[in-house]
């Protein structure tokens, strides 16, 4: 017999309080143990780079942290869209949870990218095309973060974050596809779906490895996050009131 | 394994300054912000405790 799952009852703060606390850990500890191992491999077996040298291992940082900052803001657009589509409290929790760690990563991929460009470009910044829409991304999340806490109310702030989550999605494409719709110093993308990697398969394994890790991480974070959040907006209610951290 | 010595590796091949910069960005994001998550959940996990206990002193006084 088949029985048909009921998703909205996930999309119940007071269920997926405790789911999230008890998944929570699984992906932290996955996040260090595939932290440890991407960073082995990048730093001791991939080998150095015919061109770049040793300089080139900013690479296992790098793209990982870009790639997230980027799929940090879809998955928040998504979570907008759900919220403004089927008005469940728990999607605008999950879209505020992730953009602290969506504007580190974008942070991260600036900065990286920096001590990359130094060395190899001569310089720190250019106002290039993948670096420009790459610090538009930084900018939304922080228009996001700042909208977010100019509302009082948060389901209404939810609101109007999810319309600039969406509207704002659009230069996720811009971004990706930058280093082909205009000329850049940047260089084009290592790893495609349509054409074997670019790279040595240990650098390959040590980037994919790497970018599994913050993966793991973002997942871990936004999951406590959460929890602190519907801690913070159900603290009226019963079943908060009745939590043994709270009671105790 | 790509390096002789310990130094070889902290050089980078005279990379340092760039490759370790990096690692130092990224460590110090991904230490700091769980312990800022951590800080916020103690913040409003106190805030619930004293909401409960004058609440249970109102309930006291109203029996009273």
């Amino acid at each position: 017999m088949m029985t048909k799952v009921n998703w909205f009852k996930y999309s119940s703060p007071a269920t997926f309080y405790p789911l999230a606390g008890q998944a929570m850990p699984i992906f932290a500890a996955l996040a260090a143990v595939l932290c440890v191992a991407g960073l082995w491999v990048g730093f001791f077996v991939a080998p150095t780079d015919a061109q770049q040298g040793e300089g080139y291992r900013i690479i296992f940082l790098h793209v990982p942290t870009s790639w997230m900052s980027m799929f940090i803001y879809l998955v928040m657009a998504f979570w907008s869209a759900m919220g403004l589509v089927f008005n469940t409290r728990l999607s605008g929790m999950m879209a505020a949870a992730l953009a602290p760690t969506g504007a580190m990563f974008a942070a991260l991929s600036l900065i990286t990218g920096s001590f990359w460009g130094k060395p190899m470009w001569g310089t720190w910044w250019v106002w290039d095309a993948r670096l420009t829409s790459e610090l538009i991304l930084f900018f939304l999340y922080l228009g996001y973060l700042g909208l977010h806490a100019a509302i009082d109310d948060p389901r209404r702030a939810d609101k109007a974050c999810a319309v600039l989550a969406l509207v704002g999605a659009v230069n996720i494409p811009i971004i990706y596809y930058s280093v082909q719709w205009w000329n850049t110093l940047h260089q084009g993308a290592s790893v495609s779906v349509t054409r074997s990697p670019s790279m040595a398969h240990t650098m390959l394994i040590g980037m994919l490895l790497m970018a599994l890790a913050a993966w793991m991480y973002s997942i871990a974070v936004a999951l406590s996050r959460v929890r602190a959040i519907i801690l913070e907006r159900e603290r009226r209610t019963d079943w908060v009131a009745e939590l043994k951290e709270v009671a105790a | 394994m790509n390096w002789h010595s310990p130094s070889e590796f902290f050089a980078m091949g005279g990379y340092a300054l760039y490759v370790w910069g990096s690692v130092i960005a990224c460590l110090v994001c991904v230490v700091v912000e769980p312990l800022l998550v951590r800080q916020r959940r103690r913040t409003v996990l106190s805030l619930l405790r004293r909401q409960r206990v004058a609440e249970q002193i109102e309930r006291e006084e109203q029996a009273a």
